[in-house]
């Protein structure tokens, strides 16, 4: 089972890299841009029986050392059982033949 | 006393501390490796600057789960004094020992250059030499030394006057631009509740002798020395 895991400064604490990307894309003409916050993005492969054995996993992992909770939060996707893996894998070469 | 300095894979100032502590102030001391399990009596751990594990996912997010640090964590409740010293001091906060944690200075550079820290506090075992208000000049090498806590945190820093040393200029003076890193409240260095875990992002070690341009970071070992002659028996495990 795949979980996608998005970990980010909780609000308060000072991100300066949020600010400079604000600032770059301000130069660029993107006036619109309000703020921006930057974070850190984690997949992570789980041999688990169930979505809910998984939930109590990665909890306790973010708790644990992939998220710091004075500065950070985190949240996190659990991806759809694939149907088969028969059907996922030719799309995803095509995807890559056409980027290429 | 005895000393021992914590190497974890990617430290890199351990040597300095052992210099410092050897051939300055005549200690005893010895390196311990990160993967062994604490084994001895000791008066004093410190955790030296570096990168440990790279620094990878968070600076000192690994290292605190290293085998060694359990024994830390426990030297420390039973009221043995641990030094953490830049990455050292990010070790401790990720570990739970210290409050707070540090994160990229605010200019997002790293800053190589001497600060001057003034005393706040010389109640503890790390200070006690010192006299209040008195600064020293110490150097710090970082990219991530803004400390931060939540205000409650930080509250409860001032009220239990946690917050041993702070940013200043030359004239003992706090200001923006003294902050090296944008550190919250310009905290340089706190300790623990009990005042026997002191962490501090500039490095005392690289203060020893007057050919490094200051002798100020002796201050600090001294004060641990001075501490430990009077608790010599609290060497632990006792």
């Amino acid at each position: 089972m795949r979980v996608k895991i998005f970990v980010c400064l909780k609000e308060g604490v000072l991100d300066p890299q949020g600010k400079a990307i604000e600032r770059s894309l301000h130069t660029l003409g993107y006036k619109e841009v309000q703020d921006v916050r930057m974070g850190k993005y984690l997949e992570v492969d789980l041999d688990v029986p169930s979505r809910q054995a998984a939930e109590v996993r990665i909890r306790e992992m973010c708790d644990k050392l992939l998220a710091n909770p004075v500065i950070e939060d985190y949240r996190f996707e659990i991806e759809a059982e694939k149907p088969s893996a028969v059907s996922d894998q030719p799309l995803t070469k095509t995807g890559l033949k056409a980027d290429g | 006393m005895r000393w021992g300095v914590i190497v974890f894979p990617g430290s890199c100032d351990e040597q300095d501390i052992y210099d410092c502590l050897k051939h300055n102030l005549k200690q005893k001391v010895e390196f311990l490796w990160h993967k062994d399990r604490l084994n001895g009596k000791f008066n004093c751990l410190v955790l030296p600057g570096g990168f440990s594990y790279g620094d990878y996912l968070r600076c000192g997010a690994m290292a605190r789960f290293s085998p060694i640090m359990q024994g830390v964590v426990e030297f420390a409740r039973k009221g043995g004094l641990v030094l953490g010293i830049c990455n050292g001091f990010q070790i401790l906060c990720e570990a739970g020992l210290l409050p707070g944690a540090l994160t990229r200075n605010a200019s997002l550079q790293f800053v190589c250059r001497h600060v001057f820290l003034r005393l706040e506090e010389t109640d503890t075992p790390f200070t006690r030499a010192g006299k209040k208000g008195q600064l020293l000049k110490l150097p710090v090498k970082h990219g991530e030394g803004c400390y931060y806590a939540d205000p409650a945190t930080l509250e409860r820093l001032r009220k239990n006057r946690q917050i041993l040393v702070r940013y200043v200029d030359g004239k003992g003076r706090t200001s923006p631009s003294a902050n090296p890193n944008g550190s919250l409240d310009h905290i340089a260095g706190v300790c623990n509740e009990g005042r026997n875990v002191f962490g501090l992002m500039p490095h005392p070690e690289d203060a020893g002798e007057k050919i490094l341009g200051s002798e100020d970071g002796l201050k600090i070992f001294s004060s641990v020395v001075a501490a430990c002659d009077k608790r010599e028996k609290r060497a632990w495990p006792g």
